[in-house]
């Protein structure tokens, strides 16, 4: 059976098809819902699962991030620390000890933070002040707008100052002409030296940096403000003594990034008495995000083709009546010398173009559904290529298989009864 | 010229309905020869469609043996006598049998198309044949939009595309005035002239005059055969 053929056979298809235009159309109608649903569905969870991913990568594939957390419950005996200090959290040991033991570490960033009022002239903000080395510029890796991010220069002079992110400048009505000026944040005069863009933090994803960062050599924090924070808690105030709230490590390569967590985990394990720290690696985050959105898309693309089956059992149903409406045609075709195999293949192409038809009708309704979406409610969809390429397929997959069927009762038929009938 | 090209040998055929068995034809032995015209009478129900299609390969005698030129084709598959069909053997039936979704030109085009004749080639055959059963003008109509007359030789322009040595006619004329069954004869004795084998049913003895050889049929058997002095 040469193209050429099939293409006649499809050309008389659609000759046919179009005797009964309102038919065919209501026929169709199961496959282009189906197919435009089954591109809209795969699109919102594309859409939803990229911008997850997006925010993960942000955070570096070859990070690692430690976080100190306040212990579950602090079995810690009492008697040995003033009952109002917390002490828990990582160590400066901890960051050295990460450096110098763990394989495949390049380096660490050990950060420090505390909630400090903030004054530029006459307004008011409360900045998380982040007390770190110049290599968190590097790890974060945000763009930086003004002026200069902190140096090894600045880690040695110990003068105050900071870097302030693009959100927190415009809290305290300013733009880049605040570099080089004079903010007071807890009572100190720092001279603010550079302005990078913060991260706009949206969905579940915690990146290690907020809007309202104003960073500080960690030397300067130190002698400022001192190892011990006050935390308002409801109520009372309570005192913590925590020496890093993080790390950054960054690891060498992708494969070495597993391995190092494992080593950082173990190792903590030995010198922490409690679960006072959380290790959080963006890769097995990207990893798992990876794996949801397969199954994400595996529930929502199957929801989807169960309306695109129940367009093929419409192209069965309207085909089935076809094969009797037409028995007398198969008749005459079979007299003339048409084989089975003729009638099976001209019904199967029938129903294929029938149902292709629908699913590029679906294809263009599928395409402008999660634009739609997003149009109106912001979500983000992205219609991956690959599934316009899948529904349709799919479409005419099932016009062959929901034709299957009638195409093989009407080459059953015996000519001589085909042709008497009426 | 004078070999038999249609042989039949005590060909039964016996159409089961239910558990009742329907015998259609008992026995039959006949001849045809190349370039005979034939013509098949006998009441109604006395086999003689049935015979037609056993001859055609459109049915299967229950027993007996049938040689088509020489060929046993009695017992060859659903397959090989569709290709015995389209190649060798074309139909003229008593309701045209058109397909009524396809132009006159399309349905004469029909038998080329399972031969996978290139488009412009079949076109062109099909037109040729349509010149010939004068219908040139018709060519791009459905059926309806012709008369019975005008139909039958779309259909007989149909049979001929392939340029089959057997031409089968189920009553071609049944539907026809008798004036317009003059003009189908007319045309069926000319593609006799041309050397073409048919054989024909028909009741009707005035339309049985044109053949050169009667048989007659009762009961599914042949009751007699006339042959015409040439
Ligand atoms: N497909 C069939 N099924 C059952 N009986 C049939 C079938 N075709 C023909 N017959 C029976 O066989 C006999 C001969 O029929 P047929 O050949 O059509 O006769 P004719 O064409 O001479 O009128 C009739 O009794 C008819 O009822
Ligand atoms: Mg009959």
């Amino acid at each position: 059976m040469t193209a050429a053929r099939l293409l006649r056979l499809a050309r008389m298809g659609l000759k046919d098809m179009l005797r009964h235009k309102m038919r065919a159309f209501l026929t169709t109608l199961g496959v282009v819902f189906g197919v435009a649903s089954v591109i809209a569905m795969l699109a919102v969870g594309e859409g939803a699962s990229r911008q997850a991913l997006l925010q993960i990568s942000r955070l570096g594939a070859r990070n690692l991030i430690l976080y100190s957390q306040k212990p579950a419950a602090d079995t810690q005996p009492a008697a040995s620390q003033s009952s109002m200090l917390a002490l828990y959290g990582l160590q400066y040991e901890d960051e050295l000890r990460i450096r110098e033991s763990i394989p495949g570490v390049v380096r660490t960033v050990p950060v420090r933070w505390m909630r400090k009022e903030t004054w530029y002239r006459d307004r008011k903000l409360e900045l998380r002040l982040v007390a770190t080395t110049p290599d968190w510029f590097d790890l974060v890796n945000r763009p930086l707008l003004a002026g200069r991010v902190l140096t090894a220069d600045d880690m040695t002079r110990r003068e105050p100052v900071c870097v302030l992110t693009e959100y927190g400048a415009r809290r305290l009505l300013a733009g880049t002409e605040i570099v080089g000026e004079i903010v007071s944040i807890g009572n100190v005069p720092f001279r603010v030296v550079g302005i990078v863009r913060n991260e706009e933090s949206a969905g579940a994803v915690q990146t290690p940096d907020l809007p309202t960062d104003a960073y500080t050599p960690l030397p300067v924090c130190r002698e400022r403000f001192g190892d011990i924070t006050v935390v308002a808690e409801t109520g009372s105030r309570a005192m913590e003594l925590v020496p890093l709230h993080q790390i950054l490590v960054e690891i060498r390569s992708l494969e070495e990034v597993e391995p190092a967590a494992r080593a950082i985990e173990t190792m903590l394990r030995r010198f922490h008495k409690r679960e006072d720290y959380r290790l959080s690696v963006p890769l097995a985050l990207l990893r798992e995000a990876e794996t949801t959105r397969r199954t994400f898309n595996i529930v929502l693309g199957s929801i989807a083709g169960i309306s695109l089956l129940v367009g093929g059992i419409g192209i069965m149903n309207i085909m089935l009546a076809s094969v009797t409406e037409r028995t007398r045609e198969i008749g005459i075709r079979r007299a003339i010398g048409a084989r089975r195999s003729h009638i099976i293949l001209q019904f199967l192409v029938e129903t294929s173009v029938l149902s292709g038809i629908g699913g590029i009708i679906g294809l263009a309704l599928g395409m402008m559904i999660p634009l739609l979406i997003t149009r109106l409610s912001g979500m983000p969809t992205y219609i991956p290529p690959w599934s316009l390429l899948l529904s349709f397929s799919i479409s005419v997959l099932i016009g062959i298989v929901f034709g299957l069927y009638p195409a093989l009762q009407a080459a059953r038929l015996d000519p001589i009864e085909a042709l008497r009938h009426e | 010229m004078t070999d038999t090209v249609i042989r039949l040998e005590s060909v039964v055929k016996i159409y089961r309905i239910g558990t009742v068995d329907v015998p259609a034809l008992r026995g039959i032995s006949l001849e045809f020869l190349r370039g005979s015209f034939t013509a098949i009478m006998g009441p109604s129900g006395s086999g003689k469609s049935t015979l037609l299609n056993v001859i055609g390969c459109l049915d299967r005698p229950t027993s007996g043996r049938y040689f088509l030129e020489g060929r046993d084709v009695a017992g060859l598959d659903d397959n090989a006598r569709s290709d015995l069909r389209l190649h060798h053997l074309g139909f003229v039936f008593q309701s045209f049998n058109l397909i009524p979704q396809l132009t006159v030109l399309e349905n004469v085009e029909l038998p080329l198309f399972y031969q996978d004749i290139p488009p412009t080639e079949s076109r062109q055959r099909a037109l040729e044949m349509l010149e010939m059963v004068g219908l040139s003008d018709r060519t791009h109509h459905r059926p309806v939009e012709l008369s019975g007359g005008q139909q039958q030789r779309a259909a007989i322009a149909r049979a001929l595309t392939t340029n089959p040595s057997f031409i089968l006619a189920d009553e071609p004329t049944g539907n026809l005035d008798s004036a317009t069954g003059q003009q189908i004869m007319e045309l069926l004795a000319n593609l006799h002239q041309r050397g073409r084998t048919i054989v024909m049913v028909t009741h009707e003895p005035d339309i049985a005059a044109w053949a050169k050889r009667r048989v007659l049929m009762r009961d599914g058997l042949v009751h007699a055969i006339q042959d015409s002095i040439p």
